[in-house]
């Protein structure tokens, strides 16, 4: 009698909550490839995982940090990243991801985006950008290329769209990285090296939705757009984020753009504490509650 | 347990309100807030950025309301103790977050120093308007808890009882001050930490494999974990489970929706502070709360030299509100009279509470300033006729 063939575990397995799987994303979503390279970047980067946090904001890609098993928190809309600054501040000790989409990071809550960047708070920022808002039905994002068609720009969209690297970099962060869905094991390892630098580290992710997206601008589903991304990428690592924003026709260019070093908010507040108070700083690693 | 003495300030001090209730944060064992600058509130948090580097935590200026009211849930998670402080136009955007608070039961402690509304309004005069917002406020069904203090020494005591009431509830709990209470400079009393009772996190004891975020036993109220403790929790504002995972369905809501306003309304009797004072025999009964109860006081002495048999039941909790305690009085009195800052909140839940029993007159008044006691006298009087 032949032995039965053990097949092995996947190794991202141990990242997913398996009992809420099937997970609610559509055929051809790149959101469930983001989150595969996630699990990759953790394996990799050593983290502790007792002490990883991540935070979500609402959408689809609000659904990830339902998925995987770590201490994991689905907020409101627009606000995972102020949630996540309380947390890091907190416990310094925690690792924090912010894991959402480009409306959620970038419409209701950009204001906040910028001010995390400004403050250079130790945290990594995952953008799954799809170009639309999806889980509402295909509605025009400010992430939308100009001329593309939404559920709101029937006729196609006549609003520039942001660039995101541009603006991250413009707010301050200290690590910028572009990838599409179809670079996955460049996207892992620039998950690795943001989740192992200090300071507030962007990553955008140009991610396919058939469902809403691809379907409505007749891009087809989600081999299309995987064809199509190897097609029109570009990988300039390096480039200046003024030259990487993207069009409807353009080439999409992808690569690390920015890593630098910043003092992080944590370093200059220790810094100017103890400076002004000495002795007297009463300066915590971890705020306990009494 | 008792209060950390690091934060406590023991001793007599002449503060205004606004720092009785940064003192009395530091007292509860808050080691972090955030806010966002408004008058009249602002003095609370300048209070604590000064103080808490001294005591061992954090204090962070967001960049709006919506970053403060959210960012301390993300702190008490990590495992502080946390709150934010504002007026009108910033409780107005906190409300999203004072739901997310009632729905992931995140103990936590938002301070409204109410001023005139709607909109801009009166910043820096004073209103007790926000009453119906600080109970309805955020979408959905839940319950709430808010105090309101009177005085200087009371906002120090009663926010100590505001962070209690949170940790004990599981709930966000609201501290309704005014402007004049605020910036009201009085005699404050600190006690000795031994002498002040903290109600501590409730803390699970079970393994991370036995535990699950939602589940309860009899009193409705969930055991906390936080994050970096190895438990590998899910927390939602979505519809969830005992598992906190989201739980599309009207059974899982109906479920949730019924222990968090059970939690509260079971307790509201023991939530429930009041001052209550010649109220049997009485024929007329002033109801008030927060500054209105200070000019109330001197109008109830006034109408007693005129020989009306006034009583006074001055609400510390408003909310929940004690329905059963206005039922009984309304039996035996002619009429409550209600004065306070709008133009007719709180009277109308007396008049609700007393079912008919007795007649509700209310003194409404727009804010800007306090009520004249003859204003409140003349009430009386007519109450009593």
């Amino acid at each position: 009698m032949a032995e039965l063939e053990v097949i092995p575990e996947n190794p991202v397995e141990q990242f997913l909550r398996m009992e809420r799987i099937p997970h609610i994303w559509c055929a051809g979503c790149g959101i469930g490839t983001s989150v595969n390279c996630f699990a990759r970047a953790l394996i990799e980067s050593k983290v502790d995982l007792d002490k990883v946090a991540i935070v979500s904001g609402i959408g689809c890609t609000g659904r990830v940090a339902g998925y995987l098993k770590l201490d994991s928190f689905h907020t409101t809309h627009g606000r995972a990243i102020p949630f996540a600054t309380g947390l890091k501040l907190a416990n310094p000790k925690l690792k924090v991801i912010v894991y959402s989409g480009d409306g959620d990071l970038f419409a209701i809550g950009g204001n906040h985006f910028i001010h995390a960047a400004r403050r250079n708070l130790d945290l990594v920022i995952i953008c799954v950008n799809n170009l639309i808002y999806a889980m509402t039905g295909g509605q025009v994002a400010p992430t939308t290329p100009i001329s593309a068609l939404s559920s709101t720009t029937p006729y196609g969209c006549y609003e520039p769209p942001f660039n995101l690297p541009q603006l991250a970099e413009a707010a301050g962060a200290t690590y910028v990285a572009r990838w599409t869905t179809f670079h996955v094991r460049q996207l892992a390892r620039s998950m690795k090296e943001a989740l192992n630098k200090e300071g507030f580290s962007f990553i955008e992710i140009i991610s396919p939705c058939p469902t809403l997206y691809q379907r409505r601008n007749r891009m087809g589903d989600g081999l299309d757009a995987m064809k199509f991304y190897k097609q029109r990428s570009k990988i300039r690592n390096g480039a200046p984020t003024s030259e990487v924003a993207f069009d409807i026709n353009s080439d999409i260019i992808v690569g690390k753009f920015v890593d630098r070093t910043r003092p992080t908010l944590l370093g200059t507040m220790h810094h100017q504490l103890r400076e002004r108070l000495g002795e007297k700083y009463a300066c915590v690693e971890e705020v306990a509650c009494h | 347990m008792t209060a950390d003495p690091k934060g406590v300030l023991t001793g007599i001090h002449f503060l205004d309100g606004d720092f009785a209730c940064a003192e009395g944060c530091l007292a509860a064992g808050a080691r972090f807030a955030a806010g966002y600058p408004i008058t009249p509130s602002t003095e609370v948090v300048e209070r604590f950025a000064q103080r808490i580097p001294l005591v061992g935590g954090t204090f962070i200026q967001m960049e709006d309301e919506l970053a403060a009211s959210i960012a301390i849930q993300g702190a008490v998670w990590a495992g502080a103790k946390a709150f934010t402080v504002t007026s009108g136009p910033g409780f107005s955007l906190m409300m999203e977050h004072i739901g997310y608070a009632a729905m992931t039961e995140t103990p936590c402690v938002f301070v409204n120093v109410q001023r005139g509304g709607p909109s801009t309004g009166l910043p820096t005069l004073p209103a007790q308007a926000d009453m119906m917002q600080a109970r309805w406020g955020s979408h959905g069904d839940y319950e709430i808890i808010a105090l309101s203090p009177s005085s200087p020494q009371e906002c120090f005591d009663l926010t100590i009882r505001a962070f209690n009431l949170s940790e004990q509830y599981r709930t966000p709990v609201l501290l309704m001050m005014d402007e004049c209470v605020g910036h009201m400079t009085e005699k404050v009393v600190i006690p000795p930490a031994e002498e002040i009772e903290i109600y501590p996190r409730r803390l699970t004891n079970k393994p991370p494999e036995a535990f699950q975020p939602y589940e309860t036993d009899g009193d409705l109220v969930p055991e906390m974990v936080h994050a970096g403790m190895g438990y590998r929790f899910h927390i939602t504002g979505l519809t969830h489970d005992e598992r906190g995972y989201p739980a599309m369905s009207p059974v899982a809501q109906d479920k949730l929706i019924r222990r968090i306003t059970a939690k509260i309304r079971n307790a509201a009797e023991r939530i429930s502070m009041r001052e209550e004072e010649g109220i049997d025999g009485a024929e007329v009964v002033v109801v008030s709360y927060g500054i209105t109860a200070r000019v109330a006081q001197r109008s109830i002495e006034l109408a007693r030299r005129k020989g009306v048999r006034v009583g006074k039941l001055r609400l510390l909790t408003v909310w929940p509100f004690p329905d059963w305690r206005v039922r009984e009085i309304a039996k035996q009195v002619k009429a409550f009279v209600v004065p306070e800052l709008n133009m007719g909140q709180i009277a109308r839940e007396v008049e609700r509470a007393s079912c008919g029993a007795a007649r509700t007159v209310p003194v409404p008044h727009a804010g800007g300033t306090v009520h004249r006691p003859e204003q409140i006298l003349e009430a009386i009087l007519e109450a009593a006729k």
